[in-house]
């Protein structure tokens, strides 16, 4: 063989490891549910090879999986603009700070290190009946008997907030980092205020980044089912709790691949669209 | 930047920001030295009692073995694969490098539950039970794309004529790459073995679709526990596992400083 040709196999050899997992354990098992939400499961238990609608329509027209399709996008908009107005600011602080900005930086890294279930339960400790916030009403003397925070949606809406909101400000600094500091000086010796600047000059060019950050905020809160369960309650199921239930519970494992298959497409149109517009780079840029 | 009105308060927010992520895992540190019967406020004295029980509750042990084995082997295998991967992509000119690099990244893109589902049936119609095996093919396929992220990064800023000097004077490609190429990017490997460590220590959504029954990793442990109320064990049992997931990196931190304050660089 030639040096050329050998040259030009080795990337192949070195990708092919990586390339084989990532086919055989996502793209063919994606495949492979695909076809599995036309099967059907019967009452025996046993799943009927074949091509049935059924699954398909049960998940496209029962107003049971709409409502909480829809419920489960609305709380993901929710946390992604309560994420955006909580974390521009504080992204913007960390960009623009002197001094110390390797500990700010490194307090922001924190909070991905610190394991997601114990930031969702954590709040159990803050809102719980017998929870800090409930103590401090009382011994202030607000309310008489305590109060159940917990087990509703804001709850669901402050556990995913606390779960996104790094995600958000990493993609946010990651582009303000990016701006050249001397396009607001040049807008301030222009005769523009520091109020102007900022909402024409670094606002606009950081929007990338705001974009990235929401993209991540909203497919993560509405592909989660762990929150819901944790902070929750009964009426507050999200699409993948549907998933977990039709899967884990329930064992219909073709109407569990059906809406798996729904959530994917929901979410997956999303990142295609932001991908059409944007391109992958930002995101690549904040993850990495 | 002066201290302008509007600086005090974007500082200020930026605070509160910190505060409303950090106070509530403090006070499950805090609420872990209660000392009294109940998880919660007012707390009735400083205590180590619910760590001497962590220490004697056989399943949380079990549970802290599974998840390390599990997290040690999911490193090495998706670290393996990630370095080979991104050398191929960073060192030599791949045609179609752009749609190889979505490829690889895609199991991110994906939701996890998505993920989860398909690889837990898929695995199932080719008789592969839930399993360890299962939770370990899982773990790679998530934890791979970080990796791939991370050592790309950092492979890009190896300069290419060390190896070239290396090879000119006589060393054959893989005495470059063991030699030459390996030290150079050993922060980069050590950096995405510990980073796949760190998701796969702490993954759940995933876990709890693929773990075989009767088997627990330290999160659904805590999970399980949840389940009937929240005790000042499962506090304990946060703030050891923050001490190990914070505190390791941390570590990994400043030893890859003082390495390269060693090298001079």
């Amino acid at each position: 063989m030639s040096v050329e040709a050998r040259e030009a196999r080795q990337p192949w050899i070195l990708l092919s490891p990586a390339l084989s997992a990532v086919g055989l354990l996502l793209f063919v098992p994606l495949g492979f549910i695909l076809v599995y939400s036309f099967w059907l499961r019967t009452a025996s238990g046993a799943d009927q090879v074949g091509f049935y609608l059924d699954n398909w329509r049960a998940a496209l027209s029962d107003p049971f999986y709409r409502d909480i399709l829809l419920n489960t996008l609305k709380i993901a908009a929710i946390t992604t603009g309560i994420c955006a107005l909580m974390g521009y600011p504080a992204a913007y602080f960390i960009a623009r700070a002197r001094g110390n900005k390797a500990i700010l930086l490194l307090l922001l890294m924190l909070p991905f290190w610190i394991s997601y279930i114990i930031r969702t339960m954590s709040w159990i400790n803050i809102l719980g009946v017998s929870g800090a916030l409930n103590s401090a009403m009382l011994w202030l003397g607000i309310v008489d008997t305590p109060v159940q925070m917990l087990y509703n949606e804001p709850s669901v809406i402050l556990g995913l907030v606390h779960f996104l909101l790094p995600f958000m400000i990493l993609n946010v600094f990651v582009s303000l980092e990016g701006i050249d500091t001397n396009l607001e000086a040049a807008a301030n010796s222009l005769g523009a205020t520091r109020w102007q600047s900022f909402v024409q000059v670094t606002l606009p060019l950081s929007l990338p980044g705001l974009a990235a950050g929401g993209l991540l905020c909203f497919v993560l809160g509405a592909g989660t089912y762990i929150t819901p369960m944790v902070l929750g309650g009964p009426s507050n199921a999200m699409f993948a709790n549907l998933v977990y239930e039709a899967i884990i519970t329930q064992l219909n494992w073709p109407l569990g691949s059906a809406l798996s298959l729904m959530l994917l497409a929901v979410l997956g149109a999303l990142v295609l669209i932001y991908n059409r517009y944007l391109g992958m780079a930002q995101l690549m840029k904040g993850l990495g | 930047m002066g201290g302008g009105l509007g600086w005090q308060l974007v500082r200020g927010w930026a605070m509160l920001v910190y505060a409303f992520m950090f106070l509530p895992v403090a006070v499950v540190v805090l609420l872990s030295f209660n000392a009294s019967e109940f998880g919660a406020f007012p707390m009735s004295g400083f205590s180590l009692r619910w760590f001497v029980e962590l220490a004697n509750n056989e399943a949380i042990l079990r549970a802290f073995r599974t998840s390390i084995i599990l997290g040690l082997l999911t490193a090495a295998i998706s670290t393996t694969l990630g370095v080979l991967a991104s050398l191929a992509l960073v060192r030599y000119r791949v045609p179609a490098a752009n749609m190889i690099s979505t490829l690889l990244i895609a199991p991110i893109l994906v939701p996890e539950v998505v993920l989860a589902v398909a690889l837990l049936l898929f695995l199932n119609f080719l008789n592969i039970n839930k399993s360890f095996t299962l939770l370990l093919m899982g773990h790679v396929i998530f934890t791979l794309p970080f990796v791939i992220l991370v050592v790309q990064a950092r492979l890009v800023s190896i300069r290419r004529d060390v190896e070239e000097a290396a090879m000119s004077l006589g060393a054959n490609p893989v005495q470059t790459f063991f030699q030459v190429t390996l030290p150079l990017m050993l922060p980069a490997v050590l950096a995405g073995a510990l980073f796949a460590f760190t998701i796969s220590f702490d993954d759940i959504t995933g876990t709890l679709f693929w773990k075989p029954g009767g088997v627990e990793t330290v999160p659904t442990q805590i999970f399980a526990m949840l389940r009937n109320s929240i005790s000042p064990e499962i506090n304990a049992l946060g703030t050891v596992m923050i001490l190990l997931t914070v505190g390791l990196p941390l570590l990994g931190l400043a030893l890859a400083r003082q390495l390269s304050k060693k090298r001079g660089g």
